[in-house]
């Protein structure tokens, strides 16, 4: 692969194990800013875990992280945020008994100069985000558990790209999406990374993979399989990959 | 389906005069289901009383005062259950609580204090406020790490505290009843002298009334500003006489209630005169009502206008997703189970002021008729679901039913026990009813 400057995200040697069993085993992962990087694999190859370790829901027992090359120390989701790091997790994260702009502030709340919580201006806000986002959507005052999947996954999308992220982790977006809203997914997708955002995209769909990722790594019982150009190969080397662990002759 | 026009929740605009009645002023129908229950309750007592015993004594002005005299510490302590129960966890100790700190304020007040600044000096009954709560804090933020950081379930932890926690209170004084507390002190747990008096009731409920108006005037104001559908004129106008009309109720109530002969007595002595023929004077609001609505307001902003009270909510939702969101829950815990030990200090306070004693058994039994005020008043056990005002109303109607029961006399304990029983389960039962029905 061509030299491209400073990778915006890079995970190095990543291990993490859990009881003794390795879940993520020395895996080294990059992503360039205005790039899409699948992230492929079996239900339990280490995809999610590892990306854990980059929103900083777990800890790696060891290697490092850098963003912009620099390293850093992600010890908890806040300080994930504050590296401009969203995730949209493949449960979607949501407190099903609290509405959509209270799911989409959480964490981070409007307060005015007394402290309290700006109710009315989070709701505006929410607003105006999802007329973007999800023109249909509609129910503001519900709590999100009485949403449909669409519209769940919308909220959490939501408070994604709204506090401007500059890396965004997406674990199986489109899994609980009809047909309609995974296309406007793949033009968020796309519109995101116009914009210079980079994004890990955990995704199933081995089409879906060819249509919106520019590289994409697999990963196999902990361990990294390798990491293709998307263009390079056919789906067919990249489902090797994924089922027998085998490296195509052209990996990048 | 062809694309209609978007009304914002507009569902269900068909369902009648009720619902859209409902609608329009937000009013929570559970709310309405709950004060309904606690009337039907009071009118039932009273009835009661006047077809079998002659005389129906639950709708006056002196039971209705006492009642409320009596809910203020069950019902400051179901404020805090509320956060307790929402993050999915449960608190057994605050009765023990009551009693350990009400024990140790007693000594404080009665035997260390004392000696230290004189008797009767004026600051011996505020140091030992302060320190009840700093006491009540402390073993709640103790028990609170314990079940945040090391991971023992909140049941146990406060089932330990239970019993720990009355086994100190009777260590403390080596079972002795300490009595009687410092004059200033007792004041907080009501009586005649422990009230505000009529026209003290009249301001506050003017203030009141004023706060009243303002929420109805400012909800609007910021509906208005952010281009929100805006409440019909009249439920705003309901809103605002229906608040204003219950304190205007409320007060006319407390001040209907005179002192007692001997107490008059006694205080136109100290004034060097003779009762007057016409002598009336209103208790007015005591002060430990006065304090369970300073808490409630309090803690009903804490619950729906601070990040706090979001992430109380968040973590009783989804506690993954609340750590997910960069909250600290651990730390949450610490602090909500801080709150609700802080809180039971206050109950410790207001309960051994009212009995004028730190007796052992101080708040025995109190943490099941919280937890009972706490489920009564729509906090879900299930976590993530429940309001301040609930609470203090299921502690209104718990109360209703333990005192009620003694007026008609079954006071004994036994049916007194049955009815409250039934009544916990009868409310569950009726809540989970609902909400499968607004599902």
């Amino acid at each position: 692969m061509t030299n491209r400057g400073t990778p915006l995200v890079e995970m190095r040697d990543i291990s993490i194990s859990f009881g003794g069993i390795k879940a993520v085993d020395h895996v080294t992962v990059d992503l360039y800013p205005g790039e899409v990087v699948g992230l492929l694999g079996h239900n339990g190859a280490g995809k999610s875990t590892l990306i854990k370790c980059l929103s900083g829901a777990y800890q790696p027992d060891s290697g490092e992280i850098r963003i912009n090359g620099e390293k850093v120390e992600i010890n908890n989701p806040r300080d994930a945020r504050a590296q401009n790091i969203e995730t949209i997790y493949q449960t979607l994260a949501l407190a099903d008994n609290l509405d959509a702009a209270s799911n989409l502030f959480l964490g981070r709340e409007i307060v005015n100069s007394l402290g309290f919580v700006d109710e009315t201006k989070m709701e505006a806000e929410t607003r105006k985000i999802m007329a973007r986002l999800n023109p249909n959507f509609r129910k503001f005052n519900v709590p999100v558990s009485a949403l449909s999947g669409g519209q769940r996954q919308s909220v959490a999308i939501a408070r994604a790209v709204y506090f401007n992220a500059k890396i965004l982790i997406m674990d199986e977006p489109t899994a609980a999406l009809g047909p309609h809203e995974t296309q406007m997914v793949s033009e968020l997708i796309q519109e995101l990374k116009a914009q210079g955002l980079g994004i890990f995209l955990i995704e199933h769909d081995i089409h879906n993979v060819m249509k919106l990722c520019d590289r994409a790594s697999v990963m196999k019982n902990g361990q990294l399989v390798g990491t293709v150009n998307v263009d390079e190969v056919t789906d067919e080397d990249i489902l090797g990959m994924i089922i027998l662990g085998k490296k195509p002759a052209k990996a990048a | 389906m062809t694309d209609t026009t978007h009304q914002p929740q507009a569902q269900g605009k068909e369902d009648g005069l009720i619902g859209r009645f409902l609608r329009a002023t937000e009013l929570d129908p559970r709310l309405i289901g709950m004060v309904g229950a606690l009337f039907l309750i009071w009118i039932g007592f009273h009835a009661y009383g006047a077809l079998f015993l002659g005389e129906g004594s639950f709708l006056t002005p002196r039971n209705l005062w006492n009642l409320s005299v009596q809910t203020a510490s069950i019902g400051i302590m179901a404020t805090g259950m509320v956060l307790v129960i929402i993050t999915r966890n449960i608190d057994l100790s605050v009765g023990s609580i009551v009693g350990v700190t009400g024990m140790y304020m007693g000594l404080l007040q009665v035997e260390w204090l004392p000696q230290m600044l004189g008797l009767g000096h004026p600051a011996i009954w505020i140091i030992t406020v302060v320190f009840g709560l700093l006491l009540g804090a402390l073993i709640g933020a103790i028990q609170g790490g314990m079940i945040a950081y090391l991971s023992i379930p909140s049941f146990i932890v406060t089932l330990g505290g239970l019993l720990i926690w009355r086994g100190v209170a009777f260590l403390a004084a080596g079972g002795r009843t300490i009595s009687p507390v410092d004059p200033t002190f007792a004041l907080l747990g009501g009586g005649p002298y422990g009230a505000i008096g009529a026209m003290g009731s009249w301001i506050v409920c003017a203030i009141a009334c004023v706060g009243v108006i303002w929420l109805v005037l400012n909800g609007r104001k910021n509906r208005r500003l952010h281009g929100f559908a805006l409440r019909p004129v009249w439920a705003e106008w309901f809103m605002g006489l229906l608040g204003c009309g219950f304190i205007l109720g409320a007060t006319l109530v407390v001040n209907a209630y005179p002192w007692p002969k001997g107490i008059l007595q006694q205080y136109y002595q100290a004034l060097g005169q003779d009762v007057p023929e016409d002598a009336f004077i209103a208790h007015g609001y005591a002060y430990p009502v006065l304090i369970l609505a300073v808490v409630g307001i309090l803690m009903t902003i804490l619950m729906t206008r601070t990040r706090f009270g979001r992430y109380v909510f968040a973590i009783g939702g989804n506690p993954e997703a609340a750590a997910l969101s960069g909250i600290n829950t651990r730390a949450m815990t610490v602090k909500i189970f801080t709150l609700m030990g802080a809180l039971a200090g206050l109950a410790g306070v207001i309960a051994s002021a009212r009995l004028n004693s730190a007796t052992n058994a101080l708040g025995d039994l109190d943490e099941l008729y919280v937890i009972a005020a706490a489920v009564v008043g729509g906090t879900s056990l299930a976590g993530g679901v429940g309001t301040i005002y609930g609470a203090i109303i299921g502690a209104l109607v718990l109360v209703s039913l333990q005192t009620g029961m003694v007026l008609i006399g079954f006071g004994d304990g036994s049916y007194r026990k049955i009815v409250i029983g039934a009544a916990l389960v009868l409310a569950v039962w009726l809540d989970i009813v609902y909400r499968k029905r607004i599902k």
